[in-house]
């Protein structure tokens, strides 16, 4: 692993997925960013990394980190930069101009760790609200010691404004019309075309990060798993994956086969609900009746087979809580051959009907080059040509026997989007068959023990919207295993600001299918 | 194109299940909870949902009872878009403090009865989240809360029988709606 241009030391981290670590200095910050950037590489996360406090039991001046992950054809790498203080606040250069992605990101890492992108354009709080004051960090602070907060008034956030003949605004949220997460969208219309949204997101910050820092790691999967309620599977494995690479487990094969299956089955429980939501958004309620009848039926069977119908608290550190015999076995294969023959039957009516193909196609469209200069990425990356899964760019075990097949598309519409979800369906169908078919025997979980020395895990998985990634600093024995940093990385912080783009031009009816087809997470990015 | 789509319905057929039981209660019973029902709340019960905070896991339960199997519009049930249409409110989530504005005012402008039901764990004692910083915890702590479905999420059908609990407790022993 080499950047170009950069001598940099990298170490390998013990995880499933190739990642490496390296520590750069401020100049080195921007040119690694750029460097990355011209090889055709991406921006898979930007955090603020552990704060040390002054003094201590080292008494060690205070300390803190910047961080950044990308992706390369290699793998991905994790830098840190140590920072320095300037006027008494952390400052590091900003990424936004190299990747436009970085900006939300580097706002929230302002608002929670007073950390400050030096020549960042946007610097406007991003979950910060006003409800707590702006002088509080809440991850510079000791998880054991809270300050008694006093409770501000929600500031007024200044949206860009649009003026010009005709336009006017439509204001929509934090309460929405459907049952939806929350958060704030400002449209700019003329008639009912839509010149700009912006959105106002935060809305459900409920503190995960910092929560993280109060848990024991043996037990923060649970929290994990509740960052997103969707991808409860794949943010529990991403996290185990990193505190198991933290520690240096290895995991059981029947495990991993085990969480790759409760993995594909959460990608194909989302996409039916998904395709279900997208017809009705189209006046196409046999859709959503159809859809939703097999999404129930798959979600009973998982109730049945892993006691859990989303499948929470299933995975677990060293491994998976529950093993499936035969009987099940059969349930599973069973339940395969009856819905995948019905998503058929339904792929036929979908691409038959002409009403639903018209409100689909051309809708929402982002072009393959905005989604490459915008880092559009996961299942609304694949339907804009950003060929990246990393079931098939770095397959691990299980992947790495199934040879996966990635869904693409080319035309960026809803009608794109759509396609996708259909195609991965169906493979991931063929991936369940396999999983069930060829799994090893084995032992399901082993044990974890917590290094003596501080360390570091990154977990990294291909969850049904896109790829998350996990990036834990553990303390040593001397920090009494706390868990120092924990950030969770979304693929929405990516795909969010890509939606605003996606609905210009479009009218405003159909904001709702456009936003379905992404189905983004708001829990995931709010934190 | 038109006979694939009936060819499907008509394969389907009927697939909606029984209502949750929710106690003994005999048929003399039903029959008035359902007249009082009517008295109280007009033709049906309409429901607002508030995600307050949540992980969204218990909206996607409480979406599944759109669903067919559990057929709630069959009941008598709706989701509504305003909260000014709504005669409960479904409120889910630790209760973020960014939220917390907007869950007081979408409680303001409920019109009576203004039934609140707090669905999941965390929007019965701040679950995982607890409260810190960012969340006020539970939503009683926020706005009063009628009724509790807890369960990380709920099945839908915990939640269906949660709300019937509540409003056949409101129809049996009416709280004073003069205000």
């Amino acid at each position: 692993m080499q950047i170009p241009g950069l001598a940099l030391e990298f170490s390998a981290l013990p995880t499933p997925v190739p990642v490496w670590h390296a520590q750069v200095t401020f100049e080195q910050w921007q040119m690694a960013a750029t460097a990355v950037r011209d090889q055709g590489g991406r921006l898979l996360a930007l955090w603020a990394g552990s704060i040390s406090p002054h003094g201590g039991a080292s008494a060690a001046p205070a300390s803190a980190w910047m961080c950044a992950a990308y992706v390369v054809l290699d793998g991905a790498f994790w830098l840190s930069l140590p920072l320095t203080q300037q006027d008494g606040r952390w400052v590091y250069p900003d990424l936004a101009t190299v990747f436009p992605a970085a900006t939300r990101m580097q706002r929230a890492a302002a608002d929670l760790s007073g950390m400050v992108a030096l020549g960042a354009h946007d610097t406007r709080a991003w979950l910060n609200h006003g409800a707590w004051p702006q002088d509080h960090f809440p991850l510079q602070q000791d998880p054991e010691k809270l300050p008694l907060l006093v409770a501000g008034e929600l500031v007024n956030y200044p949206f860009v404004h649009v003026d010009g003949d005709g336009v006017h605004e439509i204001a929509v949220g934090p309460v929405h019309a459907g049952i939806i997460e929350p958060g704030h969208f400002r449209f700019s219309v003329v008639g009912e075309k839509v010149l700009r949204l912006e959105q106002r997101l935060g809305y459900t910050h409920k503190g995960t990060e910092y929560r993280m820092t109060q848990l024991a790691p043996l037990e923060a999967y649970r929290l994990a798993g509740r960052v997103s309620g969707d991808s409860t599977v794949a943010y529990a494995w991403a996290y185990c994956m990193a505190l198991e690479s933290a520690t240096q487990t290895t995991l059981p094969l029947r495990a991993a086969w085990l969480r790759a299956l409760m993995l594909e089955r959460e990608r194909i429980a989302n996409h039916l609900g998904d395709l279900g939501a997208l017809g009705n958004d189209a006046a196409f309620s046999f859709g959503l009746a159809q859809f939703s009848r097999l999404r129930e039926d798959w979600l009973r069977a998982s109730k049945t087979v892993f006691g859990h119908r989303l499948m929470m608290d299933c995975i677990v550190p060293g491994g998976v809580t529950s093993d499936i015999d035969l009987t099940q076995r059969e349930l599973l294969l069973h339940q395969c051959d009856v819905v995948e023959q019905e998503v058929r039957t339904l792929f036929n009516i979908y691409e038959a009907h002409a009403g639903l193909q018209d409100r689909f196609m051309t809708t929402g469209r982002v072009s393959p080059e905005l989604a490459a200069r915008l880092g559009l990425t996961g299942l609304a990356g694949r339907a804009s040509s950003q060929s990246w899964d990393l079931r098939c760019d770095q397959p691990w075990v299980p992947y790495s026997d199934m040879a996966v097949a990635m869904a693409t598309q080319h035309n960026g519409d809803v009608a794109a989007r759509v396609a996708v979800r259909f195609d991965e369906i169906f493979e991931s169908m063929r991936l369940i068959r396999r999983l069930l078919i060829e799994m090893p025997i084995g032992d399901l979980l082993c044990p974890v023990s917590l290094p003596l020395q501080p360390s570091r895990g990154a977990g990294w998985v291909e969850g049904w919207r896109g790829e998350l990634f996990v990036a834990l600093e553990l303390g040593g024995a001397e920090q009494h295993h706390r868990i120092l940093r924990c950030h969770l990385h979304d693929p929405s912080w990516q795909n969010w600001p890509v939606l605003e783009h996606a609905i210009m031009g479009n009218i405003v009816p159909d904001f709702p299918l456009i936003n379905k087809s992404f189905n983004l997470s708001y829990s995931g990015q709010d934190l | 194109m038109i006979w694939k789509v009936v060819r499907q319905i008509a394969k389907t057929g009927i697939c909606t299940e029984a209502a949750p039981d929710i106690g003994a209660i005999d048929a003399a019973q039903v029959a008035r909870i359902q007249q009082e029902l009517l008295d109280i709340l007009g033709q049906a019960l309409t429901i607002r949902e508030v995600d307050a905070g949540s992980c969204n896991g218990c909206e996607l339960e409480i979406n599944a009872l759109g669903n067919p199997y559990y057929n709630l519009q069959g009941l008598g049930i709706k989701f509504v878009a305003s909260p000014r249409h709504a005669d409960l409110l479904l409120v889910t989530g630790p209760v973020s403090r960014n939220m917390e504005t907007a869950l007081k005012r979408t409680y303001d402008a409920t019109p009576e009865p203004k039934l609140v039901v707090a669905v999941g764990d965390c929007a019965c004692d701040g679950g995982i989240f607890g409260e810190s910083y960012a969340t006020c915890g539970r939503v009683a702590n926020v706005i009063p809360v009628d009724e509790v479905i807890p369960g990380c999420p709920p099945a839908p059908l915990e939640i269906l029988r949660g709300i019937l609990k509540t409003v056949r407790r409101r129809v049996v022993s009416p709280r004073s709606v003069s205000k």
